[in-house]
């Protein structure tokens, strides 16, 4: 292609990212890797800081629509999501392959710039599918607190889905491999982040409602049809954690 | 007596129930409510038989005035008895719905005094969960065969969706096993409610505000095992309740032994017939979303499905004139009856041959999983390379590829029970 290859610094923000995508067709420049504010990493290219610059980062986000397509977009938006290693340097290359040739690119599914990229945002919305059901809120004072351990950052998925469905409660949903809270309360909410996040232990009424859940979740399965392989697969183990159904209080209730 | 206790023993008598879906209707929160409704449906988790909880599922009482042999809540069965009153039900459905546990609710209920009386008590149950605490989540309600229809259609409005169970695959078991329980009570409210939905839909077109009635639709569940009826029997009255009374679901429950009556299998010895429940739920998606009809899948030479393969690989051996399919020009139709391929693959399949022509490696990228396919494909004319196998030799191969997941399971196991849906 003839263009230089370098190594962007950027703040790891989404604007932040479409201004290197900005700054590089501005140099026609090929990234060779993209660096996050505490990403600690050498690398062997020259080095370019870029800022992130509001207007930059619109005009990229309004050329997503025109040369890829709504479809592409999402793909674009998601994955920046996504747990991909290396994912800016996917987009990058799907971003490349995109505005060449158009929004029927997210059709060439046997394409591997676009079947990785792909891959992981389906990865991104199952998961997040998944935990708007395996969340699991707790009572304090009137606010619900859940937690939550994801591989992609969902929180901005699982927005629109909780605040909808809680549109009258408060909220705070955490997540801790990502160190993000999501706060919410009538008809106003903010993703913000969060470095370190305490619970208070449960009130009466909370221990009580745990109980009554721990006892059903128990009631419901059938013994004859005892399946613990049907069940890991459906709920994969790493959820359990975070589930109510799985803790046991430690002044040794009653299971 | 304690609310622990009572939901111990209304969740114990309403397990056996086996839908637990939460799908079939979007709703948006409303100003002053809590709840939303989502067309997928939600899996809230999944219970250590592998099912999936989405819904509280329980019983407004378990005192009943029946004695179906099959039914762990018959009035003679020796078991403690209670009922929820319409608060104790409200509050604990609101406490776990704040807290994500659950879907919404999953109201069925034995049937005490008479089933007006019963399905009385329920509407009182729905209409102050619905009305004084503002829930907007999801509902399935049982309908009682034999209550007042006016009764059913208050029912309807406030639920979801409704399911009248079928209980058993035909007229004489049902004779056999639960004298009191009429076959034309059962379909008649299963007629109602269809008419009901139809008449609801049309209004709804033409007033935004109509009210609506079973808005998720109807599903009904027999269960399989206790009685000697053949899988094509039941496959084909499952497509008649599809066609007829346009039900969203059919679901099938393996029969558990909860007594002895001499009427039924006896207790000792008898495992539930979990693999022979998976072939037919198998069967029953290759009925709603994969063009077939039951006459094609069995026929009067073979009334039962193979055990050893899985219901379309089995129609697809008998049909090998139909196969290799050309993965480039197939339609989708053609293209669902490929063994291994399913709804997901053949739309993607369809979607990334508009950019160019199909190859086995191409395939793979898109996620179609080749282990049954490739006996039965052709890419741009090739079968896939290095593949030697005579017509006779598939049928080995497909049970072999299946062997393991059925030895692992020695008290007829498997681990790929239906999904929410």
């Amino acid at each position: 292609m003839g263009w230089s290859q370098v190594s962007y610094h950027y703040d790891g923000s989404f604007a932040g990212f479409l201004c290197c995508v900005f700054e590089a067709y501005l140099h026609k420049e090929a990234p060779a890797c993209f660096l996050g504010p505490e990403d600690g990493r050498l690398s062997l290219w020259p080095e370019r800081q870029i800022s992130t610059d509001e207007a930059h980062a619109k005009r990229v986000y309004r050329s997503l629509d025109r040369s890829l397509g709504a479809q592409g977009r999402r793909l674009v938006v998601y994955g920046f999501l996504t747990c991909l290693p290396e994912r800016e340097m996917a987009l990058w290359a799907f971003l490349r392959l995109g505005y060449e040739r158009g929004p029927g690119v997210v059709r060439d599914l046997t394409d591997d710039r676009v079947s990785t990229l792909n891959k992981a945002v389906q990865h991104l919305t199952g998961e997040a599918h998944l935990l708007k059901g395996f969340v699991r809120f707790s009572e304090q004072e009137g606010l619900l607190i859940g937690e939550i351990e994801p591989k992609n950052r969902v929180l901005p998925l699982l927005r629109p889905h909780f605040c909808t469905r809680y549109s009258g409660e408060s909220f705070v949903l955490y997540d801790r491999t990502h160190g993000e809270a999501l706060f919410y309360r009538p008809h106003r909410w903010a993703i913000v982040p969060l470095a370190e996040f305490r619970l208070n232990g449960p009130a009466q009424e909370e221990q009580e409602y745990r109980r009554l859940w721990r006892r059903f979740y128990d009631t419901i399965s059938i013994a004859e049809r005892y399946n613990p392989k049907c069940r890991m697969t459906h709920m994969p183990k790493r959820y359990w954690g975070t589930m109510t159904e799985f803790q046991r209080e430690q002044e040794g209730l009653p299971p | 007596m304690e609310l622990l206790d009572k939901l111990t023993i209304l969740a114990d008598a309403a397990k056996y129930d086996a839908a637990c879906t939460s799908s079939g209707v979007d709703r948006g929160a409303r100003p002053g409510g809590l709840g939303s409704a989502m067309a997928a449906g939600c899996c809230h988790s999944f219970s250590a038989d592998g099912r999936c909880i989405s819904l509280l599922k329980v019983l407004m009482t378990n005192r009943c005035i029946y004695d179906c042999q099959y039914c762990v809540n018959r009035r003679s069965n020796d078991l403690p008895r209670t009922a929820f009153t319409p608060w104790e039900l409200a509050e604990l459905t609101m406490g776990f719905y704040r807290r994500n546990y659950i879907e919404g609710l999953f109201l069925s209920s034995a049937v005490w005094g008479s089933p007006d009386r019963t399905t009385e008590a329920m509407i009182q149950a729905l209409r102050l969960l619905r009305q004084e605490y503002s829930f907007h989540g999801y509902i399935h309600a049982k309908a009682i065969p034999g209550a007042d229809p006016a009764l059913t259609r208050q029912l309807g409005l406030l639920a979801d969706r409704l399911s009248v169970n079928i209980e058993l695959p035909s007229e004489d078991s049902l004779a056999r096993l639960c004298p009191d329980k009429k076959k034309r009570a059962i379909l008649a409210p299963m007629a109602q409610i269809r008419d009901g939905i139809q008449v609801s839909r049309g209004e709804l077109v033409k007033y935004k505000h109509a009210p609506r009635f079973a808005p998720a639709g109807q599903s009904t569940q027999m269960i399989i095992g206790a009685t000697p009826e053949s899988d094509k029997h039941i496959l084909t009255l499952t497509q008649a309740l599809y066609d007829k009374y346009k039900l969203k679901r059919v679901f099938y429950s393996a029969y558990v032994p909860v007594s002895d009556s001499a009427l039924l299998p006896a207790r000792r010895d008898f495992k539930p017939p979990l693999l022979r429940e998976h072939r037919l739920y198998q069967a029953d998606w290759l009925l709603r979303f994969y063009h077939f009809r039951a006459e094609e899948l069995l026929d009067e030479a073979n009334p039962n499905f193979n055990p050893l393969v899985d219901p379309k690989c089995s129609w697809a051996l008998g049909h090998m004139e139909f196969f290799p399919v050309e993965v480039n020009r197939a339609d989708y139709e053609a293209l669902l009856r490929v063994p291994g391929i399913g709804v997901v693959s053949a739309r993607r399949i369809l979607t990334a041959r508009r950019c160019g022509p199909l190859t086995f490696e191409g395939l793979k990228k898109l996620g179609v999983v080749l282990k049954r396919a490739q006996y039965f494909l052709t890419c741009s004319g090739k079968m896939l390379e290095g593949l030697r196998v005579s017509p006779d030799g598939v049928l080995r191969h497909l049970v072999a590829q299946e062997r393991p997941m059925l030895a692992q399971s020695v008290p007829e196991q498997l681990s790929l029970f239906e999904q929410t849906g």
